[in-house]
């Protein structure tokens, strides 16, 4: 059980108001182990990226609890809720969301940066980071120059230079072509298998399938039953033997 | 070196327009206020030239004189009473009033007589450029500043008028004792003043005091007040100096509409930097929301935007003392010079960087209430 990251209980989330609240989340149970990959699909709308949020402490539940590395999160207010974040989480979003007049390397470094981490080491450490996403050579190179994947690569790196326990990625590969999403999602898997972290994967990208530990599904703010999961899983070749 | 600063810069310089505007902005703002305090102290300065420049430790005056200028008199018999007292070294006194010049032509213009005793000093003409003072003693004699030269027909040293009547002749040229009154000071010596502003041989616009140099100042004020009596007062020169200042500083106004002014411009300032810096963050809504996202702390966030405020600040203000140091130099010569003291930099230097990171703060309040999901959820 101490493999366990994240663990998510009984969680429901209701987002907007009056006529027009929906129930986003109805009861979700997930947790997130160290070396695995897991895959979150499901259809446009079923609560997939509203879960992302609450299992990285983004957003919180309206009811249920998560418990991430063994801290409860239910009575953190919002600048704890960062502490925790910074302390345990990388996050991945579909748009990059690098910063656009800040370099490659920058752009890592701001992860060592906002955790009080300045200086030669840093950079070093941002390079090195760029290094394992194959991108040593763009280091000094602005988001605007680089393609999608890169971009995305970048941000990747950004992810993972902090050495967070778990790496929350929503969509990483819909906005890439085949041989992007592929290297995105090599990274990750070397991630979870190699670095021993907790990846989370939000897609609807049936090309990625392959790369999974485990396949969670998710309809109208329910996962499909644990069963189905399980057998699912069985089904898949191990990620890792992927070329 | 944290990349605070480099983010803030990068996107200063990323949005160059509104950067312009930030800076134009900030640039109007601090040299309207510089402006204005700078003619306030030039003001300050102007309405206490003569007081500056007089040879006193301390001023009998007629009770209530406002200001040098002031048209009330005094017994001149005072002047034994008060150099009989502890402490008192000599007693000069000042014979001053309006009075007509009239120019060869035969135009007649007002003229501000300014008559002291030229043997026993007082209060002599100083930056003399041609001739002597010590010619003032002979009959007739006066000393004019050139820049009145038009006004008062006078060419060269040397060069006569006629003053209420009398004949007068220029032995003393002098440069920049300009009133801001706009009408010339004439120095003359006393007895002459007399027969220019038809004062009385027994009455007198003031007392100057000189102390000796081993006396008790607060003593010697007591000692002549106790003799003087009722009807005159005795300020030391810094008092009268406060005192002439704020009769024209604030008695006519003057000083209240400039400092009405310097108001103006740190509103129109604040408001600008605000705007734009609020704008700015609203642009960037989005890159803070990823900071945040990643777990920065909201300090960290605050630090980019305060930085960016003070960016600001910094830039716009050397660019507006750059341009403030060109009109105090192109207002040197003129009828109100404006000042512009060390002190009155370092405060508008610290009035810029409140006014920026007060705008800061209305930005601050924008990101505060960003929540990093919502960035996300789309
Ligand atoms: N701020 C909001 N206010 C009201 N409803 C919202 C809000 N954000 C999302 N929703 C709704 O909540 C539900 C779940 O949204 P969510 O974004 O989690 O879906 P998703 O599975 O990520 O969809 P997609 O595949 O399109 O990204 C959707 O029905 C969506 O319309
Ligand atoms: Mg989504």
């Amino acid at each position: 059980m101490n493999d366990i990251i994240i663990d998510a209980r009984e969680i429901r989330k209701t987002l907007g108001k009056g006529a027009g609240e929906v129930q986003a989340l109805r009861g979700v149970d997930l947790a997130l182990r160290k070396g695995e990959l897991t895959l979150l699909m499901g259809p446009s709308g079923s609560g997939k990226t509203t879960l992302l949020l609450i299992l990285g402490c983004m957003l919180t539940p309206s009811a249920g609890r998560v418990t991430v590395c063994g801290t409860a999160t239910s009575d953190a207010d919002k600048e704890a809720l960062a502490r925790i974040r910074r302390d345990h989480i990388g996050f991945v979003f579909q748009s990059y969301h690098l910063f656009p007049t800040m370099t490659a390397r920058q752009n890592v470094q701001l992860a060592l940066d906002i955790r009080g981490h300045h200086g030669r080491d840093a950079a070093r450490k941002s390079r090195d980071a760029l290094a394992l996403v194959g991108l040593d050579q763009k280091a000094k190179s602005l988001p605007d120059s680089l393609s999608g994947g890169e971009q995305q690569r970048v941000a990747i790196a950004r992810a993972f230079v902090a050495n967070p326990s778990v790496i929350l990625a929503d969509e990483p590969t819909s906005a890439l072509d085949g041989d992007s999403g592929r290297a995105i999602m090599r990274i990750l898997v070397d991630a979870a298998h190699k670095r021993d972290r907790a990846v989370l994967v939000v897609t609807h990208d049936p090309r990625i399938v392959s790369f999974a530990d485990r396949i969670v599904r998710i309809e109208d703010g329910v996962l499909a039953d644990e069963q189905a999961d399980e057998s699912e899983r069985r089904r898949l070749p191990k990620a890792a033997s992927w070329p | 070196m944290s990349l605070v600063m480099t983010l803030a810069t990068r996107n200063l310089l990323h949005d160059r327009l509104r950067l312009v505007a930030t800076l134009i902005g900030i640039v109007f703002s601090v040299v309207l206020v510089m402006i204005q305090m700078g003619l306030f102290l030039g003001f300050g300065h102007m309405v206490s030239t003569m007081i500056d420049h007089a040879n006193a430790d301390l001023w009998v005056l007629p009770k209530g004189a406002k200001c040098f200028e002031d048209p009330s008199q005094l017994d001149v018999k005072l002047r034994e009473k008060v150099a009989a007292a502890d402490g008192v070294a000599s007693v000069v006194p000042l014979v001053i009033g309006f009075s007509d010049w009239r120019l060869d032509s035969g135009e007649v213009t007002p003229v501000f007589i300014v008559g002291s005793d030229v043997k026993a000093g007082g209060l002599q003409p100083w930056n003399v450029v041609e001739g002597d003072v010590r010619s003032l003693s002979q009959w007739g004699a006066v000393a004019v500043d050139r820049t009145y030269f038009d006004r008062l027909g006078i060419k060269k040293l040397g060069d006569a008028a006629e003053i209420h009547g009398h004949k007068v002749k220029v032995v003393a040229v002098t440069d920049g004792i300009r009133s801001f009154t706009t009408t010339p000071y004439v120095f003359v010596d006393q007895k002459d003043s007399r027969f220019y502003t038809g004062m009385f041989p027994s009455k007198a616009s003031d007392l100057l005091v000189r102390l000796k140099p081993d006396a008790d100042r607060t003593k010697a004020v007591q000692a002549i007040r106790d003799r003087v009596g009722n009807d005159v007062e005795v300020l030391t020169t810094a008092e009268f100096r406060k005192r002439s200042r704020s009769f024209w500083l604030f008695g006519t106004g003057a000083g209240a509409a400039l400092f009405a002014g310097a108001i103006l411009g740190v509103i129109v300032g604040t408001v600008i930097v605000a705007q734009t810096l609020y704008s700015s963050t609203k642009d960037h809504l989005s890159e803070f929301a990823t900071l945040r996202a990643m777990g920065s702390s909201n300090n960290y966030i605050y630090g980019v935007i305060i930085y960016q405020a003070l960016f600001n600040a910094v830039v716009g203000f050397i660019m507006a003392g750059a341009i403030g140091y060109v009109v105090v130099r192109m207002t040197e010569r003129s009828a109100l010079p404006i000042v512009i003291t060390p002190w009155l930099m370092a405060a508008l230097f610290v009035l810029t960087v409140v006014m920026c990171v007060a705008s800061g703060f209305v930005a601050i309040i924008r990101v505060v209430r960003i929540d990093p999901a919502s960035v996300f959820m789309r």
